[in-house]
């Protein structure tokens, strides 16, 4: 590259929000169901019908705008966007064009090395989902699926203000982590529920205008998001050095072949007609409801991973894998909550305690979510129990080591931490009596390296430390062990 | 025509038949069968009905003869053809919708139907409700009773014409503009567009939703309050449908007019007024005044505005509103379609008649980039200008008054040349839906053979004031219990 050209990237992401209904009918949303069968006459633009706003919807949106620390208007009004398509039942879609109901919002970002960046969220609007045309069902035929049409959408629109493919998906997997932490969306990027539109330009500097942009439509990974992004941007280069213009349009990305094509030209021609939808009155939003979704609001992910780092002393990655999603760190919560009740302290008063139990959730239970292929809602060692565990571990019962087996057998169903210690027997031994019988024994069984030791080989007490606890079965207390043996090699001098 | 003559006709009063009907002086079934019968004689030279339903009514009234009580129990009547009727055709008189039968009822069928009403048929109208002579029918134009070369007004022109025949003792129209009440005037019976929110939307097909509101036909004022107490009222499926209470419209036609002020508007008196039509309406306000009502001049300086105000936002709405109609999921679909383009766009170009097409062209541009502000964005600080002019009205009366139409009704094709002609007239009436107001026309004498009609405007949910003066205006004349020339009994 000649010169330091700068890319500006723009998002629109389209979350489908997890509500019951659809955005203006009772029609259910559920993914997957038989063609048509969640369309009613209003989803398939019947004369007569008439739209009624979905309340959870516009709770949905709110509480999105209070995460972004964004306006929310008071007052917003449903819009109707004109154009013909066969998938867009009505000849409109309802949207939100003047007065949408989040502006001004905010994403803070990290950034896999650990720098952070900001990201002006210029607006989020509610709008309804269009339906599907199916060119692959009927010879010669197109056939219509409306399921999908009236589902309700969150369109959150970016400044643009990203300048690289990488920032531009870390600020897109922030979003996502967001709203699936908000509880609004499954953000289900396979069914579509998490969609992204990038408009894409260069320029020569940061301080020359806005070069022409193009649009990508539509691309369902976060990976082919950076990588659609990072060749428009590469294709835009060329072109402008080769002399050539940027054209405005909408570009589809074709993941087998890594590029970008030209979809339809004449984008900038379309004119939507905009205008307030008359069947909707302007969506009022009184302050308590604003107020009463504020004192709902959980905590949200990077307040939980800051606390988890200045309050837990954990590393910035544990912070980080236990903040990656809510459930997690949901499970995370109730651990800590659970530990702090059975050990009747603070989780933050004991940091070493806090460190245990990430350590848990990010070793051995996700080795074992991993390996059963399940989530970590669905954890057949639920928070309390592994709590019950820990519990044993800090207590003496077991050793860190045993307990690896505890857990397994707890995984498998067969009880509790203290079942299973009981019915193995595999309660760590602590009595002196005990041990002291398994020294003897094996000391006896071992005159050489007895001898060894005395003879002033420290590296042999290692040795037969392995064989008393083997003696043990693995079950002596390691310190009491440890101390008992020097004391009987001392004696025996 | 004969409605089957004597008592048992439909021709009478709704408090008159529903004591008929309680003393069993007649049946429910009787009434329907006389109805539907009169309806058909009629329909050769007034072609009111798109679809007749007699063995619909004859089964419901069974049901009412078998006990089913209802306050409006055994009374036939006539819905415009732009209410959904489930498994009904619904046509919208249009032939893109001459085939299709929706799968529910519109809430005020479904509130008649509840009542223990009748419906014997659909009534004829303009084209999805634009227009106002009922000659932009795909399915023909409606004729006058009173003089069949002329026109009933529009767009519930079959409404207005059947009711004034004598079919049915009250009929459902809809209003946008003046659809109710510009009829009523033109076929000498009463009509009540409510205030917008008082009765449902929901399955009347929208021709312009922020102006649209259901209204019914009647003889007289207290018919009107009767029928209106039962199709108004909150609907949770219509999100412009008002939560005020609806008032005790029967007791209100009865309670007169004593201190009511009456504001005669200086600018419905104006340009283009016929001097015999602003005479019939002086003398009936002269009636109310004798009545105890007090008579005071006002003015509505933006009413003139009011025309090009409507016909950018009510051609913009329904611009937006008729673009489901695209030939794909029902309604008219072009044979001659080999892209998705052509489908819609043929189906359109046939599906749609003249009149359709040149306020779905006027709402499309109007709504355009570079447009909007100037036209739409304009027209809605004229409506909010409209609007606080009757504010203001309202501050020195109750009621406002003039004439519902500058002329008695027309001749057929006489203004088909000149749609601005046709659009013109409508400056009384079209105001009040800007504006959101309830408004009554009252029959108030004839004019060459022909009916006038006296409008009343009232504020917002205060239809009672309506009932009020159009009851005692009822009982001082009697222009709403004349017949036209071979009408039944």
């Amino acid at each position: 590259m000649s010169r330091a050209w700068q890319p500006v990237i723009g998002l629109e992401i389209h979350v489908q929000l997890a509500t019951r209904s659809k955005l203006f009918s009772g029609s259910a949303t559920a993914y997957g169901a038989e063609p048509n069968a969640q369309a009613c006459a209003l989803d398939l633009g019947y004369p007569g019908t008439l739209p009624v706003p979905n309340r959870e919807a516009v709770r949905f949106a709110i509480r999105l705008g209070l995460a972004l620390n964004a306006t929310i208007a008071p007052r917003s009004l449903f819009a109707r966007k004109n154009y013909f398509y066969p998938d867009l039942p009505k000849g409109y879609q309802i949207s939100q064009y003047e007065d949408p109901i989040v502006s001004a919002g905010t994403v803070r970002v990290r950034r896999t090395d650990g720098s952070t960046f900001e990201v002006e969220v210029q607006r989020a609007h509610l709008e309804e989902d269009a339906g599907k045309s199916v060119h692959d069902a009927f010879h010669g035929a197109t056939a219509l699926d409306l399921n999908r049409a009236g589902v309700p959408l969150l369109e959150i629109v970016s400044a643009p203000v990203l300048h690289s493919a990488e920032d531009a998906t870390a600020y897109l997997r922030t979003v996502h982590r967001l709203v699936r932490w908000l509880g609004i969306s499954d953000g289900n990027m396979q069914e579509g529920s998490f969609r992204c539109d990038a408009n894409v330009s260069v320029r020569p500097g940061p301080d020359a205008p806005l070069g022409t942009r193009a649009e990508i439509k539509n691309v369902n990974s976060f990976r082919f998001v950076e990588k659609a992004i990072a060749y428009e941007i590469e294709r835009q280069v060329r072109a402008l050095e080769n002399g050539e213009s940027i054209v405005q349009e909408t570009r589809l990305y074709d993941e087998t072949q890594n590029r970008t094509r030209s979809m339809r030209g004449k984008e900038s021609a379309h004119d939507y007609r905009y205008f307030p939808d008359p069947d909707l009155p302007p969506i009022a939003l009184p302050t308590d409801l604003i107020a009463e979704e504020r004192a709902g609001l959980v905590e949200l992910p990077d307040a939980r991973r800051e606390r988890y780092v200045s309050e837990l002393a954990l590393s910035d990655y544990d912070a980080d894998t236990l903040t990656l999603d809510r459930a997690t760190s949901d499970y995370f919560e109730t651990l800590l909550q659970s530990l702090a009740t059975a050990t009747r302290a603070d989780a933050t008063a004991r940091p070493g305690l806090a460190k245990q139990a990430a350590n848990w959730v990010n070793g051995e239970l996700a080795a074992a979510l991993n390996e059963a292929q399940a989530t970590i809602e669905h954890s057949r060692v639920p928070a309390a129990a592994l709590a019950g565990l820990l519990v044993r571990i800090h207590d003496g019962t077991v050793s860190g080591k045993l307990a690896k087996d505890v857990f397994g057998a707890m995984w498998r169903g067969e009880g509790d931490a203290d079942a299973v210690i009981a019915a193995r027997g595999l309660g760590q031994i602590s009595d002196d009596a005990p041990i002291l019988a398994a020294i003897d024994a094996m000391l006896a069984a071992n005159p050489k390296q007895a001898e060894q030791f005395r003879a002033g080989d420290e590296k042999v007490f290692g040795w037969l430390i392995g064989q008393a606890m083997k003696a043990t079965r693995g079950k002596a207390n390691p310190q009491r062990l440890n101390a008992l043996l020097r004391e009987r090699l001392a004696q025996a001098r | 025509m004969s409605a089957g003559g004597g008592t048992s006709g439909p021709d009478r009063d709704l408090a008159s038949l529903a004591a008929d009907l309680a003393a069993r002086a007649t049946s429910a079934r009787a009434l329907a069968e006389a109805s539907s019968r009169c309806a058909a004689a009629l329909q050769p030279r007034l072609n009111a009905l798109i679809t007749a339903t007699p063995e619909l009514a004859s089964s419901a009234a069974d049901q009412v003869d078998a006990g089913r009580p209802g306050a409006l129990a055994g009374i036939p009547y006539v819905v415009k053809d732009n209410y959904c009727t489930s498994g009904i055709r619904t046509t919208c008189g249009s032939r893109m919708l001459a085939g299709f039968s929706p799968t529910f009822d519109a809430t005020v069928v479904a509130r008649l139907h509840a009542a223990g009403a009748l419906m014997i048929g659909k009534a004829n109208l303009d084209e999805f409700a634009m227009g106002s002579s009922n000659e932009n029918s795909h399915f023909g134009p409606v004729r006058n009773p009173w003089n069949l070369d002329c026109v009933p007004g529009g767009s519930s022109g079959g409404s207005a014409a059947l009711v004034a025949a004598g079919a049915v003792p009250f009929a459902i129209g809809s209003d946008t503009g003046g659809s109710v009440r510009q009829p009523a005037a033109f076929c000498g019976v009463t009509g009540i567009k409510p205030t917008y929110g008082k009765a449902s939307r929901l399955g009347l097909v929208a021709y312009a939703s922020s102006l649209d509101q259901p209204g019914v036909l009647a003889r007289g004022a207290a018919d009107c309050a009767r029928v209106l107490a039962v199709i108004a009222g909150h609907d949770p499926l219509d999100a412009t449908s008002s939560t005020a209470p609806v008032g005790d419209y029967v007791a209100a036609a009865a309670r007169g007019v004593q201190g009511l002020r009456i504001g005669v508007v200086e600018e419905f008196f104006g340009a283009g007024v016929d001097a015999a039509v602003a005479d019939r309406c002086r003398e009936a306000l002269a009636a109310l005044e004798r009545a105890g009502a007090r008579l005071v001049p006002v003015r509505l300086p933006s009413l003139p505005l009011s025309i090009p105000a409507y016909y950018v936002l009510a051609p913009a709405e329904a611009s937006s509103n008729l673009a489901r109609f695209d030939g794909v999921r029902y309604g008219h679909r072009s044979s001659r379609a080999g892209t998705i383009e052509e489908l819609i766009s043929n189906s359109r170009a046939e599906g749609f008649g003249p009149e359709v097409k040149r306020r779905i062209l006027a709402g499309t541009y109007v709504l355009s980039a570079g447009y909007y502000d100037a036209y739409y964005r304009r027209a809605q600080q004229v409506r909010r200008l409209i609007a606080n002019d009757f504010a203001r009205a309202f501050e020195h009366c109750d009621l406002l008054a003039g004439p519902t139409t500058p002329t008695v009704a027309f001749r057929l094709g006489e203004k088909q040349a000149d749609p601005l002609a046709m659009y013109a007239a409508d400056v009384n009436t079209v105001a009040v839906n800007l504006a959101g107001l309830p408004a009554i026309s009252l029959p108030a004498g004839f004019e060459a053979g022909l009916p006038v009609g006296l409008q009343l405007v009232a504020r917002a949910h205060d239809e009672s004031a309506l009932f009020a003066a159009g009851g005692a205006l009822q009982r001082e004349t009697d222009w709403h219990l004349r017949r036209p020339p071979g009408a039944s009994a």
